[in-house]
């Protein structure tokens, strides 16, 4: 299925990323090269399969409810881009 | 002191031929000498390493070493090390500097292992060159007069090994990048059955996929390494809680009797006259040591690479969404809002491959799409994964190609990324099916190094480091190097 530059900048902006107008359309060009490789998938008699989500068919392990100290806030913001009192800062969203 | 194996280094420590300072300072002077050409690693940890030597040195002194203590070694740099920075080769993390260890590396600590650095590798693990990391591509030590690739993504941990900058590093693995790196760069690599090694701490590509492993000369050196990688981890919930034998136990087990299976849709036209001969060659080698041998059929081979391109690029553009330019990694410059900050910092720090293969998941998963693709995809991959299953009632092993050639050059595939993608055409099924899958050296093609791919049934690496080194210890592939070593 051909994807044009307006399916790429809808699907960019869902993803949150900018295309720039001269890359677009080789993007275009690449990923519908890749969904016609993909499109072979749909030749194959898939009834009754259920889709395999884990090799194993393992399921989400839990673990016991216990209360445990979380204490690494300060390690964990030095890495952050901007921080304050303990808070990550981002641009006022709300006037 | 040249292509050294761990076992033989351990061996030399313990027998006080040299001191685990020494031996890390005889590393870190090749790496200082020889890595400007081939740009294997982007972190070196010199001081941090040496003392931590000192401290094995220690140890190893007071009679307490494990054969780990003193071994210099590097992590690919996509395992979070804590002070160390790890930046999984893209810009958006040109600056992380993470808070604590991948369950990998304190592992590797817990025995004594010395890390000398974080080598290099395709951005976020996407690639199977080594020509998208963003701190420039990775030469194969192998190449002579034109510049080869080293393969991808663990192009970093393969070129380092090969060019005896490291005896070891680990590695990782979502559709062959562990397995088609060794084979390109004459080493000895394994994927793990999915879940043997913990994921803690390991940056995520495609979570279902994703395995560490082992990059090493030989099956003896894969075996250790993953007695120390692999271990039940609370952390990850897909680590498999069931216990980890000695992989180093059953080496030297004879392998007559074994059946290997061939895969006749592994084995066709598009494979080289010299490939094909080659593999034909290890067979016979094989049957020398008492292996039988039967044609087996994958039927659903030719979907893998389309099934694996509807997953692995459906659960990057789910993990990658955590870039956000809010708690960690790249943030635009004075972003003017909330909207503006997340498309700025994620446009400028991914790169083009990155961000074609979010599109693509973003894509497979959007609204109206997800049965066609995502749905339809985790269906083929249950047939390919029952075609294993019933391929192992008949045998105990199957052997096809690693990749689909030797080291190729630079821009050799065009810039069209499905031709890129082929490179793995081999490997991918076993990522999909979630089975432990290793590659050794076979032979040489133009005197380039080629590999040979072993795949498993669940949780039987052991068999496979067995017939690796029963192969190994009749065969000297794996014990050549680069010229210029």
């Amino acid at each position: 299925m051909p994807v044009g530059p307006e399916d790429i900048h809808k699907i960019a902006h869902l993803a949150r990323l900018t295309i720039e107008d001269d890359k677009i359309l080789k993007i275009s060009e690449d990923i519908s090269n890749i969904l016609s490789l993909v499109e072979q998938l749909q030749n194959t008699d898939t009834n009754n399969i259920e889709p395999m989500a884990h090799p194993m068919d393992a399921t989400q392990t839990l673990r016991e409810d216990k209360v445990t100290q979380f204490d690494n806030r300060d390690k964990l913001q030095a890495v952050a881009p901007n921080t304050k009192d303990g808070l990550f800062l981002v641009p006022r969203v709300i006037e | 002191m040249l292509n050294k194996t761990v076992k033989e280094l351990s061996q030399g420590l313990t027998d006080g031929e040299y001191s685990s300072v020494e031996l890390c300072q005889h590393y870190l002077n090749r790496i200082k000498t020889r890595d400007p050409k081939i740009n294997s690693f982007i972190t070196v940890i010199e001081e941090q390493a040496l003392r931590s030597a000192e401290i094995a040195d220690k140890t190893i002194a007071a009679g307490n070493a494990t054969p780990w203590t003193g071994i210099p070694f590097a992590h690919k740099d996509i395992f979070c090390t804590e002070g160390v920075l790890t930046t999984c080769g893209s810009k958006m993390l040109e600056n992380f500097i993470p808070p604590y260890d991948a369950t990998v590396v304190s592992n590797f600590k817990t025995v004594g292992a010395v890390c000398l650095g974080k080598t290099n590798m395709d951005e976020f693990a996407m690639g199977s060159s080594n020509e998208t990391s963003y701190f420039g591509k990775v030469i194969n030590p192998w190449s002579t007069s034109e510049q080869l690739v080293p393969g991808g993504s663990s192009g970093g941990s393969a070129a380092a090994v090969a060019a005896d900058l490291v005896p070891i590093a680990t590695a990782t693995d979502t559709g062959g990048s562990i397995r088609q790196p060794a084979s390109l760069c004459g080493l000895t690599g394994l994927k793990p059955t999915y879940g043997r090694v913990s994921r803690y701490g390991m940056i995520a590509f495609a979570s279902s996929l994703d395995q560490g492993g082992p990059m090493a000369r030989t099956a003896e050196d894969a075996a250790m390494m993953l007695n120390v990688m692999a271990s039940h981890d609370p952390k990850d919930s897909t680590s498999i809680n069931k216990p980890t034998p000695d992989y180093t136990a059953g080496l030297n087990k004879s392998i007559s009797g074994m059946t290997i299976g061939l895969p006749k849709e592994f084995f066709n036209e598009h494979l080289s006259h010299a490939l094909q001969d080659t593999i034909q060659t290890a067979i016979k080698q094989l049957e020398g040591l008492g292996a039988n041998f039967k044609e087996i059929s994958l039927p659903h081979s030719d979907l893998s690479v389309p099934a694996y391109y509807v997953i692995a690029p459906a659960e990057c553009s789910a993990n990658l969404s955590r870039f956000d330019g809010v708690r960690y990694g790249h943030r635009c410059d004075n972003p003017k809002d909330l909207m503006d900050l997340y498309l700025r910092s994620r446009s400028e720090g991914f790169g083009d491959e990155v961000k074609r293969r979010i599109l693509i998941g973003a894509y497979a998963l959007s609204a109206g799409y997800y049965d066609a693709y995502y749905k339809k995809a985790q269906q083929v991959r249950r047939l390919i994964k029952n075609d294993f299953v019933t391929a192992y009632n008949d045998v105990d092993m199957i052997l096809s190609p690693t990749s689909p050639s030797e080291a190729f050059g630079f821009d050799s595939k065009g810039d069209d990324p499905v031709k890129m993608y082929l490179e793995d055409i081999f490997t991918i099924s076993t990522n999909l099916a979630g089975l432990p899958g290793m590659s050794l050296p076979a032979g040489m093609i133009n005197n380039l190094p080629v590999g040979m791919q072993l795949i498993g049934n669940y949780f039987e690496e052991a068999k496979m480091l067995n017939i690796a080194h029963q192969f190994q210890s009749i065969t000297d592939w794996h014990t050549q190097s680069p010229q210029n070593n």
